[in-house]
């Protein structure tokens, strides 16, 4: 049992959990077609939701601190996002791709710029107050998140609002029997470059080896001579801007968008962070993987089972390992 | 010449005070340990100076310098160095990166990490190994390491013997008389024995007052005074 137990961890350990999971999908599912386009679908559901919830895993990791009112910036991403791109209506209907590209470029340089500036005065004006305050964490942000969902709901309406895309990033390409959405493997390659962008970040640089430093023993950082508070903005910032960036790819996924989307999404980003490991960008993005991938299978296999699914794979991994599957403090 | 001066320190943890007008000054230069028994104050002392508790009133200056206000992170970058009593190092981090953090602007001097070396050659051995998987001895020599990886005036070292095995415990006692050859240690320590060996002025501390001020070599010489500061029999 050991042999196999030590044979697994040379061969990646839990990083094998989604392999595993999409092997068994395969047989369950029986339609290779089907089961590549299902793990396309999961794949980018789970990139998506990494961009919302690698900055909420690293503010709760860094300074302890619980912040519900993380789905305003994806509301709001989404909708500042999707407003830069229907005011660039005119570029979306050119026949120049350079002109989409440029349309899409900046909606997402609007919904991330929209998350660096909100995140400061959040952090500055909500946050601070109630450092090491657990109970006036949960309700100021709670009451943060309402507040933001009204401002969303005041000036852009309650009807579902619609997003605009880039033609190239319409219908799908077809190879043999499998169909594979273009925008899905966008935003798959978006959150994988996302991805390693953080990965080296927090591994190559300085800064990096600081956040994951005081996610480790935030007190120790201070008594070796670095602001950890400082830092902590630089990255509650990031988080932020990636909520945003998280909320607008997922408004080009939906088409269809309400004030209500980030809340909405919040329990799966709150899973993603809890089965991942809190402050762990790579348990993050394994937590968020499976979590797509979970998701879109059993919306195929048992519909009913759906929306309970991410629930018992938080359950059925936390009492695996109550830490999550990549903790960052060991 | 005084480095470190504590005047009239009152510490509260919560509700509870836990320093009462702790009064002493650190020399420059050499070991000065204080002694106590368990839950006397001697760690709540430390991290007062660290600014990691607040103490009011009271005030605590280094080189003259008021330092009772000011964030942890300015105090420690006036030159004063913390090994905690849970040696605080990063298990995710290599002992590399352990001691990379530790320097002021990244780089570490290859002089200062051969003579680091020279003191805890198993920190040599495992440099690119995480921290988490470290044995005791070496996490504690791991996070001595990293107060001393740069020049430092003043370290503050926290327990630095506890559950460590005999041989380990030598070999900490010769670091730090190398140590001291070049900055000010104030020691907190229960192994009477280890403390003896190296301080020259100590304290002893109890229930968060100071008790006894003097030179260890006539604390060690009053068998007596040890017995009624520190229950202790050695």
């Amino acid at each position: 049992m050991s042999q196999l137990t030590q044979t697994l961890t040379r061969l990646g350990g839990v990083n094998l959990l989604p392999v595993a999971l999409a092997l068994v999908a395969f047989v369950l599912i029986g339609a290779p077609s089907s089961w590549v386009t299902l793990t396309v679908a999961g794949l980018a559901m789970g990139m998506m939701v990494f961009l919302m919830a690698s900055g909420l895993s690293l503010v709760f990791g860094l300074m302890d601190v619980l912040n519900f009112g993380h789905s305003a910036f994806v509301s709001f991403g989404a909708f500042v996002g999707a407003t830069v791109l229907a005011g660039l209506s005119g570029w979306l209907a050119s026949d120049s791709v350079a002109l989409e590209t440029l349309a899409l470029v900046l909606a997402l340089l609007a919904a991330i710029l929209f998350g660096l500036v909100a995140g400061w005065f959040f952090e500055t004006v909500i946050i601070r107050p109630v450092y090491r305050d657990h109970l006036r964490q949960i309700l100021i942000t709670m009451g943060a998140m309402i507040v933001a969902e009204q401002t969303i709901l005041a000036f852009w309406g309650g009807s579902p609002y619609t997003v605009y895309r880039p033609r190239f990033l319409e219908g799908s390409w077809i190879i043999g029997d499998v169909s594979i959405e273009i925008y899905r493997a966008f935003a798959f390659l978006l959150g994988l470059a996302v991805f390693i962008a953080l990965y080296i970040v927090l591994n190559r640089t300085r800064i990096g080896l600081l956040v994951r430093a005081g996610v480790e023993n935030r007190e120790m950082v201070e008594a070796l001579g670095f602001r950890v508070d400082r830092l902590f903005i630089g990255v509650f910032m990031v988080g932020s801007a990636l909520a945003a960036l998280g909320g607008a790819m997922w408004a080009g996924y939906e088409t269809l968008i309400t004030p209500s989307l980030g809340g909405e999404l919040m329990i799966i980003v709150f899973i993603v962070v809890i089965i991942g490991g809190l402050g762990s960008i790579e348990g993050t993005l394994l937590g968020a993987i499976l979590v797509g991938l979970m998701s879109n299978y059993l919306g195929f296999l048992a519909p009913k089972m759906a929306l309970a699914s991410n629930m018992i794979l938080m359950v059925a991994i936390l009492l695996w390992r109550p830490n999550g599957l990549r903790p960052a403090v060991k | 010449m005084t480095l470190l001066s504590l005047n009239a320190v009152r510490t509260n943890i919560g509700q509870y005070a836990v320093l009462h007008d702790v009064t002493f000054d650190v020399p420059e230069g050499g070991v000065f340990v204080l002694l106590g028994r368990n839950g006397a104050g001697k760690t709540t002392t430390l991290r007062s100076v660290m600014g990691l508790w607040r103490p009011s009133p009271g005030s605590i200056t280094f080189r003259g310098q008021d330092i009772t206000a000011m964030h942890t992170a300015d105090i420690a970058r006036l030159g004063i160095a913390y090994v905690p009593e849970n040696m605080g190092i990063f298990g995710t981090l290599t002992v590399d990166e352990n001691l990379i953090l530790a320097t002021a602007n990244g780089k570490i001097d290859a002089n200062r990490l051969k003579w680091v070396h020279g003191l805890f050659p198993a920190l040599e051995r495992f440099r690119d190994k995480q921290a988490w998987s470290l044995s005791g001895g070496q996490k504690q020599m791991l996070s001595v390491a990293r107060a001393i990886i740069e020049p430092r005036e003043l370290i503050l070292i926290d327990e630095p013997t506890k559950g460590l095995a005999p041989s380990i415990v030598d070999a900490m006692a010769e670091a730090f008389s190398e140590i001291a050859q070049d900055s000010t240690i104030l020691l907190v320590e229960q192994n009477f024995r280890f403390a003896k060996s190296l301080g020259r002025d100590m304290a002893v501390i109890d229930d968060g007052r100071v008790v006894h001020r003097g030179t260890m070599a006539d604390f060690a010489a009053d068998k007596a005074l040890q017995d009624r500061l520190l229950s202790l029999s050695v």
